[in-house]
């Protein structure tokens, strides 16, 4: 095969854009650990039904994914609030391998809830400019592919600046760094971490919505995200926002070259190649703060 | 007046009663034994497998509607009584595997399905072990025949004649539209099938010097994939001629968008006998883009009796589906219950090796799929079942060729889209 700069030029930017989405994917789990110290075992799942709402309001309503995320995001971020003041929040404090098991049981039953109400078949959206590209120079992008992209790093730059900018923002972050310390100072520390998982699911609700775009959903898409979301936090580093991005866009350009030079069925298989490299040489990720 | 018996009427009473009762027991358990017997003979409970969730679903559930039409058909064409015994694969092996065992345990006289071939390698290796026999509805793989399984029987063609009959069906459209295309980039998916497609089409197209073409990039892809940008950016790198496709369903689907998306507009996707571009999905799913796509599989004859029994009957139970999108599903599932429902009849008992010697010696001319009459060789393989050219045109599979069945003539290279 003839590997010609096009045709390389094609397959990074391709995986680059993906990669963003993913990024924006990884960023809720990571907003949610790093703060809460809870591992979102239902991440992908969470993400799935978020695309699942995306394609039933499309085919009730024509609403496009770029407007449903509106709707789908606050829905989330209700539904985060109060899965981690119900739920979660009394688990806090229990040994990790309970809080495990019970995110493990959400997954479950939302895969199945999904398998009951939508059926084993993939669903997508039909926009307008859903096959169109553009051209620039010899790179042809994918339309749906880079407004994707675009939508989410701004939700990914909003969420910095959230945390940068705000009170609430500035607040959550005090409980992240100390906990006990932002309690010593009178913070409602447990509200502030079901607000965190609030945020947590609105950034996976923007991620669903824009996925919905690239790939056909199914229900058990789920754990397969939620896999891919692991990953990309290991890479980027745990806790960090900036690294799940990094790690999102790494993830998302070594599985496309990877599928250019050596072979597209053994795509996935370099992500992990990377994520034992990583665990290896750098195990706080890219971007990780070392424990030690 | 005394209404109570003496001692000795009430004892007579009650021996004559016992003895009574006794025989009218040993008619009853005699009369039911009969019946118990009887319903042996004319009930078959038929152990269906397919995939009806999962990668698959598309397809089992296809399938599914040939194996529910058919006790009724059945039971007009053959008198035998048919108990479906339904599973669901979920498109994974080992769960095909376990439902295997399952269905065997709660009575199953007989196994049919899966529409995989590694789904019935595994079925196979089971029926084998608590022998029972398995009438494969659909999977090319060659080896599932080739193990000396005395369980095991196939009407479908293995992926060595698929290829066979679909390569030279792409020699006849090229001749009927006169083209002669000089390259082709071939993308199969790597599952059992796709794999068996694979070594077919390498072991037999550089045999075949009719063909004008030879195969410039072969690209093996995941079927359950989700993003398929990298291998067409890499497969319309190739600049090849036309596209030569084994494919499954959605990812025929996600390909196909991928392919307007980069501008890439080969002369033709040419499935040398696959399924996928001809399903009702493909349609739904893809609108316009679904047309021209040509695939070369096993078809059913539009004018056989039993074809318009099938259909007249799939309108009566499922009025919203149409037989010309399940075709291939439905008529091999039809086929395979209709096969041991026969062998049921003939062997008049559920006894599992009655059962497997009675289709091993099946003997049916009338049937629904193109091809000659349905008989097993030594391996259990049914052989000279025929292909056609579908293309898809006017948003329904069209028979192109042979030309004796044609309902059209096929369009090859492709008209240009839009934007390609």
């Amino acid at each position: 095969m003839n590997v010609g700069f096009d045709l390389v030029a094609n397959v990074v930017v391709a995986g680059m854009l993906t990669g963003l989405v993913y990024g924006l994917m990884a960023l809720g789990l990571s907003v949610i650990f790093g703060v809460v110290r809870v591992v979102n075992f239902a991440h992908g799942e969470m993400m799935t039904i978020a695309m699942f709402a995306a394609t039933a309001l499309f085919s009730a309503w024509g609403v496009d994914p770029f407007l449903a995320v509106f709707p789908i995001a606050i829905a989330f971020f209700i539904v985060g609030y109060a899965l981690q003041a119900t739920l979660i929040n009394p688990f806090i404090t229990r040994p990790e391998h309970t809080q495990f098991m019970l995110l493990v049981a959400v997954a479950i039953i939302l895969v199945n809830v999904l398998l009951m109400l939508f059926g084993p078949n993939a669903r997508n959206v039909q926009v307008d400019y859903q096959l169109e590209s553009i051209e620039i120079g010899p790179v042809l992008i994918d339309v749906a592919r880079l407004y994707a992209a675009g939508t989410a790093l701004a939700c990914a730059a909003a969420l910095f600046a959230f945390f940068r900018f705000s009170l609430t923002g500035k607040a959550i972050r005090a409980c992240a760094d100390n906990h006990l310390g932002a309690r010593v100072v009178g913070l409602n520390v447990k509200r502030l971490y079901a607000f965190t998982f609030g945020l947590g699911a609105a950034c996976v609700a923007v991620a669903g919505c824009m996925m919905v775009l690239l790939v056909d959903v199914t229900p058990v898409l789920g754990p397969y995200y939620t896999l891919l979301a692991f990953v990309i936090v290991i890479v980027g580093g745990l806790g960090s926002m900036t690294g799940a991005l990094l790690g999102g866009v790494l993830i998302g350009m070594s599985e496309a070259v990877a599928g250019l030079f050596v072979t597209p069925s053994a795509k996935s298989m370099v992500s992990f190649a990377l994520l034992i490299v990583v665990l290896l040489f750098r195990p706080q990720g890219l971007l990780g703060r070392s424990t030690r | 007046m005394n209404d109570k018996p003496s001692p000795l009427t009430a004892a007579r009473s009650t021996r004559r009663s016992f003895l009574t009762g006794v025989g009218a027991a040993a008619i009853v358990s005699s009369s039911s034994l009969m019946r118990g017997a009887w319903a042996q003979a004319a009930r078959l409970k038929v152990g269906v497998l397919l995939p009806k969730s999962g990668v698959q679903a598309f397809f089992g559930q296809s399938c599914q509607f040939g194996a529910d039409v058919a006790p009724a058909v059945i039971k007009s064409m053959l008198g035998v009584d048919i108990e479906l015994m339904n599973a669901d694969t979920e498109s994974n092996v080992d769960t095909a595997r376990s439902r295997a065992e399952r269905l065997i345990s709660e009575g199953a006289h007989v196994l049919t399905g899966p529409f995989d071939s590694g789904a019935a390698q595994a079925i196979a290796q089971v029926a084998e072990q608590r022998g029972v026999p398995f009438m494969i509805n659909i999977a090319a793989a060659p080896q599932i025949t080739e193990q000396g399984y005395r369980f095991t029987f196939r009407n479908f063609p293995t992926s060595v004649d698929l290829v066979r009959n679909g390569l030279a069906l792409i020699r006849d459209v090229f001749q009927a539209t006169r083209t002669a295309p000089r390259t082709a980039v071939f993308m199969h998916v790597n599952d059992t099938f796709g794999e068996a497609n694979r070594k077919a089409i390498q072991a037999i197209l550089p045999k075949l010097d009719y063909l004008p073409f030879k195969i410039v990039e072969t690209i093996a892809y995941d079927p359950a994939a989700k993003d398929l940008t990298v291998e067409v950016a890499r497969a319309k790198a190739s600049k090849a001629d036309f596209l030569l496709l084994v494919c499954r369903l959605n990812d025929s689907i996600i390909l196909r968008r991928e392919m307007v998306k980069q501008r890439w507009n080969p002369m033709g996707i040419i499935g040398p006998g696959n399924p996928g571009m001809y399903e009702k999905q493909y349609y739904t799913a893809l609108g316009k883009l679904s047309e021209y796509s040509i695939s070369n599989v096993p078809w059913y004859n539009p004018k056989a009796d039993l074809t318009k029994a099938v259909d007249a009957q799939m309108k009566k139970q499922f009025p919203k589906e149409r037989l010309m999108f399940h075709a291939l599903n439905v008529g091999f599932t039809f086929e395979a219950v209709m096969v041991v429902a026969d062998a049921y009849r003939r062997a008049k008992s559920a006894n599992p090796k009655a059962l497997a010697e009675a289709i091993r010696r099946t003997n049916l001319d009338k049937r629904m799929m193109l091809g000659g009459p349905i008989r097993f060789n030594a391996k259990g393989q049914v052989e000279g079942i025929n292909s056609a050219a579908i293309q898809n045109l006017n948003m329904r599979p069209t028979v192109v060729l042979p030309a004796n069945a044609a309902e059209a003539k096929p369009i090859f290279p492709m008209p240009g889209y839009g934007r390609a």
